[in-house]
Parts: C-alpha cells; structure tokens; sequence
C-alpha cells in the first residue's frame, strides 16, 4: 500500500500509527478497495486454513459418488465420491498461490528489464525487440508450449504464466521512466554525482510505483485465469491436484449429470478474479485517474 | 504512403524473425533428445539415429536452424510426427472453423459493444453507464470456460437452442455453420466485447467534451448524427487499435473455446499437437499466429488514415 506513504499526517505522533491511521481513513473513503481486501483476506484464511478444517480432498469414497449439494455434502460430491466443498477451499491454495507467485516474479522482471531499457540505449533496443517477440504469440499458446516443455508442476505453471506477462510490464514501466528522466530533478541528482543504481532505486523507481501496483494486480488476476486454463487443458498442475482448473475439467464430463461438479470451481475462480479486477481499477482510479485509458 | 509500408513490412521481419527463433528453440530445449521423443517409446537405436539423421539433429546447431529459416522462407513447416502429414496441409485442413470462428466472434462483439460504449460515454455517470462498465469488469473476470459451461447448460442441455458441441462446415450451409458456432461465438466475444465497450467509452468521453461536439450540439443537430458522424468518427483511432490488439487474446481463447465446444479448428489443432509432443505442429502453430498478429497490427496502423486524414504514414 504505497499510496498511504504519501498521504499521511503532517504532523505524526509516531510515523507507524498515522500511517494506520491514514490508511484506515484511506479505506474507509473507499469502500469497493474495502470491501475488496476483505474478500482477498478471507480467501488467504480460507486457503491456509484448508488442510485443517477440511477432509482429504484427495479421499475417494465411491458410495457416495456425484452426490448433489445436500446436508451432508454441501457443494456435492465428485464421480470419485470426492467432495467438492473440500476441492474447491483446496483449490483457492492453488489460484492465489499461483497469482500471488506470478504477480511477484512479472513485476520483479518487468521492473529490471523497464529501469535498464529507460536508462541504457543499447539494452533498450534489444530488449524492446525481444518483448515485440514475446507480445506476438498470444499468451496461451507460449504458456502451453512451455508448460509442454517443462513438464506439469506448480512451480513451472508460475514460470510459464510469468513469461508471457513480463512484457507488458516492462513496456510500462519503460514509458514511465522515459518521462520520468527528463525531469529536473534527475538532472539534479546527477549534477550532484548520484550514480546510476541509486539514481534507480531511489529517485527513478519509486515515482513508477503507481501504474506498476495497478498493473500488478492485473497480472494477478489474469495469472489465476490463465493458471486454470492450462489446468483445463490439462498442461497445468498434475491432475491429481484440487485446481480449479483440472476440476472443471473432470466436471466437463458430467456437465449433464452433476453440473455442480463445475459450476463451484468456476463461480469461486470467477468471483476471485473479479474480486482482484475491481481492486485494480479502484486503485488506479485513486492513485491516477489519467491511467483509465492506459492500462489493461 | 509506399515508403512507410514497405518500412512496416521489412519493420516486421525481425520480430518474425525472432519468433522463428524462439520457435526453433523449443524444439531443442526439449528435456532430452528430441529424436528419442519423436521416435517414441519403443523405438530402436537404428529408428532413433535415422530420425536424428532425417531431421538433421547430428549437425551443428547453426547450420540446423539456418536450415531451418531456408525451409521457412520458401514456406515449408515440415511434417507432423503424429499423422506423417505436411503442416500446411494440417493447418489448410483445419483452418475454416476458426476463421468462421473469429470472424463471428469480431462481428458479435463490435455490433454488440459499440453502441454500449457509445451510450455509456453518452450518459456517463447514469446507471446505463455503470451497467455498461460492470458487463465490462465482469466480462473480464471471467474464464471462457465458466462462460462456455454456463451457456452449454442454460442453451444446448436446457433449453435445447443450440447444439453442445461440434461444428457444421459452411458447405452444408451457412445457417446451420452459425447456429453450431454461436454458443462459441458468445463465449469468445464477451471478453471481447468487454474491452472494446470500456475502450469505446474512454475515448467517446474524451471527445464528447470537445469545442465541435457542443457546437453540433448548439445549432442544433439530433443526438444521433453527433454521436457517430462527429464523435464516434473521432474516437475511432484509439478503437481500432484495439480491435487488433484484441485478437490476439481472441487466438489465445479460440484454444480453450475449440476444446470446451469440440470444434475442429486450429485452437484443437494446437491443443492436440502439444498434448502429443508434435513439435512441428506446435511450431508452425505459434509461427502461423505470430504472423496474423503483425498482419493485423499493420492493418490497423493503415486504417488510422481512414479515420483521421491528419495521421500521413
């Protein structure tokens, strides 16, 4: 929550609790960010807490197979007798781990390669072809292809959704920087001798933070569709894993006889995305109302 | 005019050029010797060093990629490994259903979005604005698969409209081909649609507060030839844009729409081909999309000068 830094109190009686209170005061003028963190906090909860409350989601109990949505079962049961209550809370383990992992890593490697590009000629108009490159294959299709590559675990689905997504976020913070670089007081900091990591780190970077948040929740959100649609596919997590992705697949083939089968994975995905979507753009609507046309 | 396209074109070859590359390398970043798994598990030693030789895996890796480009350049994606087929015929086969596909799917949305977009800039801030605005999050949010299953369950199980799955070729005629089509179509169009309405609203907005919308207002002109002969004109560059832009997500959404709806295009193609390891397929695949992408990337650059004489290429 970087934006609470700038609002804070003039005159503090201790910098960590008018920053709380600041950003108490943020929330509560906004409440769709509100309402939002709490569904993305509860569904933290819901997901650590998971493996404790819940049965196995891997037990198999062929009695009770494709079991409707009942007093015993909740949400129903799978053509394994396996619940789906269970699946889905497991599931949401997956989604968020997964956008959380692939949000972190695009905006690591799109920051580096968007500081680098903005400042060094050369590493620039390499660097611009090569995400030309990447941008020209559309992101499903370069993540099945490295996720056939890889082979399926969950740490090679957050490297192959990552790929895609790096340059999108380099591109942006690239065309901040450019702008940024030409103001004064750049030009004064190197006048003064600062040289170029600090000049970066600590008077480039953080002027780019605000469309990078924005961005990054987006990336977050398309990290956990696009995370299920290589599931779906079956070149995401192993297939014994509860994802929301290879659930919906197993629930394809009984689209007629369980429909919810497919219908809790895909609403709770559903929900989450937007959940994350709505958040990014009351963000970027708070933070820089000029970026509405810009991003996404 | 000819300057700039053919600047654009020859602009176009190193990032070609770089996907050929990086297409080529996939196959050699294969876990283990490529020969091996083209040859299958219950190859000989003799099959194996045959299909290295035949593929021409024993050479240096240079000299295999500058072969490689030379088969390219006159067109040539190789052979399938799974059907022994020539991938052109493959994609040539297979191509009719997406085509069809995502020509619906872009009729669909544009017809459908356009005028949201236009009435949600019209009344911004009314509740057909804030409805328009939540379709679009929503349209967003959710995967095509949850919108596929939702429509097969309500449209081809319940309600019997349309069928689940498969698809009619346009030679058995061109009602019954739509008809199979349009559960797909709707399930690909509404991310679509999505960014289109949002973007139609952004830069109807910006150009509904410009000097010459209020002076059409003020003589006198009705709402409608204001909105598409003065603004709708105006805001058509940003648009467009992503009108192409947008393809490229809709490629990537044609994979999973032919799998969920069973329809034999070049989304199944590519899903079947990486699912069996055919890397030629894959290649020539992701070849074959990157190249549509920049075609139709150049396309929308022109078509700026249809819509604002201003912009000289």
């Amino acid at each position: 929550m970087a934006m609470m830094d700038h609002s804070a109190v003039a005159m503090p009686p201790s910098p960590a609790l008018s920053r709380m209170i600041a950003g108490l005061r943020f929330l509560r003028r906004h409440p769709v960010i509100l309402f939002g963190l709490v569904v993305l906090l509860a569904s933290i909860v819901v997901a650590l807490a998971a493996p404790y409350l819940l049965p196995d989601p891997k037990a198999i109990n062929p009695i009770y197979r494709l079991r409707p949505p009942g007093e015993a079962f909740w949400f129903g049961t799978d053509h394994l007798g396996r619940s789906i209550l269970s699946r889905s809370l497991h599931g949401t383990r997956i989604s968020l781990a997964v956008g959380i992992m692939v949000a972190v890593a695009v905006t690591l490697a799109g920051v580096t390669v968007g500081l680098l590009s903005g400042f060094l000629r050369r590493f620039d108009s390499l660097m611009m072809r090569v995400m030309d490159g990447i941008m020209a294959i559309p992101g499903v299709l370069l993540a099945i292809a490295l996720m056939s590559l890889f082979g399926s675990s969950l740490q090679n689905v957050v490297i192959a959704i990552s790929i895609p997504e790096i340059p999108r976020m380099a591109r942006l913070v690239r065309s901040a920087v450019l702008s940024i670089r030409e103001q004064p007081y750049i030009d004064a900091a190197i006048t003064n001798g600062t040289r170029l990591p600090r000049l970066l780190f600590r008077h480039v970077l953080p002027n780019t933070m605000a469309p990078v948040l924005v961005q990054a929740t987006y990336v977050f959100a398309s990290a956990m569709i696009l995370e299920a649609v290589l599931s779906f596919l079956g070149a995401g997590t192993p297939p014994e894993v509860a994802s929301w992705g290879n659930m919906m697949a197993e629930g394809r083939q009984y689209l007629q006889r369980a429909p919810w089968m497919a219908a809790f994975p895909g609403v709770m995905l559903a929900f989450l995305v937007l959940t994350v979507n709505v958040v990014g753009d009351a963000m970027r609507d708070v933070l820089d109302p000029r970026l509405a046309g810009k991003l996404k | 005019m000819t300057g700039y396209l053919v600047r654009r074109l020859l602009a176009t070859i190193p990032v070609l050029g770089l996907v050929a590359v990086f297409v080529f390398l996939l196959l050699q970043m294969t876990p283990g010797d490529p020969a091996v798994v083209i040859a299958g598990d219950y190859a000989t030693t003799q099959q194996v060093e045959a299909i290295r030789q035949q593929l021409g895996l024993d050479r240096p890796m240079l000299e295999q990629l500058m072969a490689w480009l030379g088969r390219l350049a006159q067109g040539d994606l190789g052979v399938s490994i799974f059907s022994r087929l020539p991938v052109t015929n493959l994609i040539a086969q297979r191509i009719e259903p997406t085509l069809v596909l995502t020509l619906f799917t872009v009729v669909l949305s544009i017809a459908f979005a356009l005028p949201l977009g236009v009435l949600a800039a019209y009344r911004a801030g009314s509740w057909v604005d804030r409805a328009v605005m939540g379709f679009a999050v929503l349209g967003f949010s959710t995967p095509v698969f949850v919108v596929g299953f939702l429509l097969v369950y309500v449209f081809a199980l319940g309600l019997e409209w349309f069928p689940t799955q498969g698809y009619v070729p346009l030679a058995e005629g061109l009602f019954g081909s739509l008809r199979s089509l349009t559960l797909p179509a709707i399930t690909l169009a509404l991310l679509y649609a999505a960014l289109l309405a949002r973007v139609t609203r952004a830069s109807m907005l910006e150009v509904l507060a410009e000097d010459y919308v209020r002076t059409a207002h003020a003589k006198g002109l009705a709402p409608q030839p204001v909105l598409v002969g003065h603004a709708l004109k105006n805001a058509a560059v940003p648009i467009v844009t992503v009108v192409g832009v947008g393809i490229a997500a809709l490629l990537g959404g044609v994979v999973v729409t032919e799998t969920v709806f069973n329809i034999p295009g070049l989304g199944r193609l590519t899903a079947d081909a990486i699912m069996r390891r055919d890397y030629p397929v894959v290649q020539g695949l992701i070849l074959l999309f990157a190249g549509v992408y920049v075609v139709i990337n150049l396309l929308v650059d022109l078509s700026y000068m249809l819509f604002d004489p201003r912009i000289r290429l």
